[in-house]
């Protein structure tokens, strides 16, 4: 009787244990209040997670050395990224300093997780006059103090393969109509013109937006409230599906292309003679064995006639959690990160362009290319809507482009109406959100 | 053995009437909530708390704006639900297609998983060379890690280099070009082809489970009356599995209409309409816009529907028992 009651308890503490055990796993990765320690979760900018690892180690173990503060990393990647944030915001199980998707910057505000940058922060890390104007005006809503500073810049180019613009006697396009028939020319057999990431909802969201701007249309009105169903817009979705639809010179099995890094693949690897693609497509680029001088870069062409908008003003920018235990520490940080030092390190790998004031870009030794992306991004750049529901309009909108492609690829056609109609419902689920 | 003697005496019940009589209490009295109380925890911390909370939190305004601070979302009370069912709005539609291809996914994956089963098992009934090894390969996909089976089905449906339209028009040489697979309207039959394989083996097992109890000196008789194998399947096996039959189908069904991981490891992060099942739906609702009360409002609006049908079919199936 005795034993058998000594085994029950036994039995008991085992699973008492394993249960609180259970419990324990996932309160780490949040700070320790006593020693300095950070988390920072930093995205994907490398050729792979691996290489983010690789190249920011150095930077974090200089930072240990300057300041005493260690700093605990993890990469993740982009599919991942937002759902990640989005439950650290939900559980409070958070890093103490992360990167933000730039376009993310107003939604994430509006949840009130994030430390905003006042005054005292803004002289913590080197002051708000550092930063370039275009990268610095992503940081948050319009009017308040934003909640997260740039870290790095980017800028969509439209990249083309320079051996067979020659053989096929064209030029690099300056309006679309130039690029469209360029294209055609290029497309022959199993070379295509363009290839495109018709499956990832990000770049069709980001590809929604430049080209409505091209046609001066905006998502959202002054109010914040979401208008994807203006003329504008829907035109200029509907010239970006034609890429695939009546011009045909993408490859219909790019709708299953859900990450850029495939259609740029496709570019290096000669599949296809164009493609469009943040500047940081260089690394991947280079990983693919295609020479820097192979390629060249233009800036995205709008219509004959339209807005010249090429790009939005895409990067990186580094957020702090409200609710970290090392404010101080963690601002330290992201003036590590801002410092004219690290960035002139990290850029290069990362092919950044700076976001610092009076800094030249360093991300490629190609001067040409380099002066090409900074006049992209400083002079024919739009912010994405900086409103609460920005990242509404990228799933939604990015999402309903994605089945557009899909239904083009898989023989079907889809006209301006369906257009419209599929915008109206990525309305109302922004609106029923909202 | 004296074990169950002492746990009988020492029940809740008999505790009970000996606290009122006032006697002291007995040694080891506190054995059986002792031994009950994990299992009690873990039903609360995993399945009762995060239910009430469900159901809580589909009366909130739980939006992007509220989501670091529950406590201040505002209550709205049914507006998430008159939202959800509002079949004239965008939001009411999606639910309303969604639901209809569930049904549709559940009844042709249960059916023919059932089917399979049934006939795999029938024929493995009788010992032969070699029976072992069949029920050992049939039963691999259930024993597969779900995640890598489905990836691996991802992977053999890619259009261009898959190796089901490898098959199909390099070897088989099939006229035409290669269809997608995963993406417009042939993706609800690649999904339900995929958690056909994967159900199933299940109900092979159960099934094989039930027959191994039905004496085989009946199925002699019955030859011996000049039954055939299809008549003695109908009017033997079928009533004597029915047993295994009531709940067997009742829990594939509930897997079935709840099934998030086939689709969502299928389709990756957007799902075609075509393969719209209600749980990714779901999800997709509540994660695209930040909107976790709608998302729980659904959420709810799922599992009545689900209590409905599986209390039907008892009451049902219970009735006929009686009757029979």
């Amino acid at each position: 009787m005795k034993l058998r009651t000594f085994a029950a308890a036994a039995a008991i503490a085992a699973l008492a244990i394993t249960a609180t055990g259970c419990s324990g796993g996932s309160s780490g990765g949040s700070s320790d209040a006593g020693g300095k320690t950070l988390t920072y979760w930093a995205s994907n900018q490398g050729t792979s997670l691996d290489n983010d690892k690789e190249v920011l180690t150095p930077e974090l173990k200089k930072f240990e050395e300057q300041t005493g503060i260690k700093v605990n990393l993890e990469v993740i990647g982009w599919n991942d990224l937002q759902t990640r944030i989005q439950t650290a915001v939900t559980s409070g199980q958070a890093p103490d300093v992360l990167n933000i998707g730039n376009t993310w910057a107003a939604s994430l505000q509006s949840t009130g997780a994030f430390l905003p940058f006042d005054d005292a922060a803004f002289s913590a890390i080197g002051g708000k006059d550092k930063f370039v104007k275009t990268a610095m005006d992503t940081g948050g809503i319009p009017g308040e103090d934003p909640t997260s500073v740039p870290l790095y810049g980017l800028a969509y180019g439209l990249y083309y393969n320079k051996a067979m613009f020659k053989d096929a006697g064209v030029t690099p396009p300056t309006t679309w109509e130039e690029m469209v028939a360029a294209a055609k020319k290029l497309t022959t057999g199993d070379v295509h013109g363009f290839a495109l990431a018709a499956g990832s909802y990000t770049e069709n969201s980001h590809f929604a937006f430049i080209n409505a701007a091209q046609n001066g249309a905006e998502f959202f009105d002054a109010d914040g409230k979401p208008t994807f169903t203006s003329d504008g817009i829907v035109d200029g979705i509907s010239r970006y599906l034609d890429l695939m639809q009546t011009d045909k010179v993408v490859d219909p099995a790019n709708a299953q292309y859900d990450n850029a890094t495939n259609a740029i693949n496709d570019f290096a690897n000669g599949k296809a003679a164009m493609v469009l693609s943040q500047n940081n497509a260089n690394s991947s680029i280079a990983s693919q064995g295609m020479a820097e001088d192979a390629f060249g870069v233009v800036a995205f062409p709008a219509p004959a006639g339209g807005t010249d908008v090429a790009t939005m003003v895409a990067g990186i920018n580094m957020s702090i959690f409200k609710n970290t235990k090392n404010k101080d520490a963690a601002l330290e940080f992201v003036k590590f990160m801002t410092s004219e030092e690290t960035q002139a390190t990290l850029d290069k790998p990362f092919a950044a362009l700076p976001v610092l004031s009076g800094v030249t870009p360093s991300f490629t030794d190609n001067a040409e290319l380099a002066k090409t992306f900074s006049d992209i991004y400083e002079n024919k750049s739009r912010p994405l809507p900086l409103v609460p529901a920005e990242d509404q309009f990228e799933s939604t909108v990015g999402k309903a482009m994605n089945q557009m492609f899909a239904t083009v690829a898989s023989g079907g056609s889809v006209s301006k109406a369906d257009i419209k109609a599929a915008l109206t419902t990525a309305q109302q689920a922004v609106e029923a959100a909202g | 053995m004296s074990a169950p003697t002492a746990l009988k005496k020492s029940g809740p019940a008999a505790g009970a009437s000996k606290r009122k009589a006032g006697t002291p209490r007995r040694a080891g009295w506190w054995l059986p909530y002792a031994l009950l109380a994990p299992a009690v925890i873990f039903e609360l911390v995993v399945h009762v708390i995060p239910m009430v909370t469900g159901i809580w939190m589909s009366f909130l305004k739980l939006t992007k704006m509220f989501i670091a601070n529950w406590g201040n979302a505002p209550f709205v009370g049914l507006k998430n639900y008159q939202v959800a069912l509002d079949f004239d709005s965008a939001v009411g539609i999606g639910l309303l297609k969604s639901f209809g291809i569930t049904v549709a996914f559940t009844i042709l994956v249960v059916g023919l998983s059932w089917g399979l089963g049934m006939a795999a098992a029938v024929a493995l009934q009788k010992a032969f060379r070699g029976r072992a090894i069949f029920r050992t390969l049939f039963l691999i996909p259930y024993a597969l890690p779900m995640y890598a089976g489905v990836i691996a089905w991802k992977f053999m449906l890619q259009k261009d280099n898959g190796a089901v339209n490898h098959f199909l028009f390099d070897n088989l040489g099939l006229p035409g070009d290669k269809p997608f697979w995963l993406i417009g309207d042939n993706a609800f039959i690649s999904v339900v082809i995929v958690a056909i394989w994967r159900l199933w083996p299940f109900a092979f097992l159960m099934l094989m489970a039930g027959l191994q109890s039905i004496p085989t000196d009946i199925y002699e008789a019955a030859s011996v009356d000049g039954a055939k194998p299809l008549r003695q399947w109908w009017n033997m096996t079928l009533p004597m599995l029915r047993p295994v039959n009531m709940s067997l189908v009742l829990v594939m069904f509930l897997w079935t209409f709840n099934d998030f991981n086939t689709p969502f490891v299928l389709f990756g992060g957007s799902q075609p309409p075509a393969g719209d099942l209600i749980s990714f739906h779901i999800y997709n609702a509540s994660f695209l816009t930040w909107n976790f009360g709608s998302g729980a409002a659904m959420s709810v609006l799922l599992l009545l529907f689900l209590l409905v049908v599986s209390g039907i079919y008892v009451l049902f199936m219970n009735r006929r028992k009686d009757n029979a």
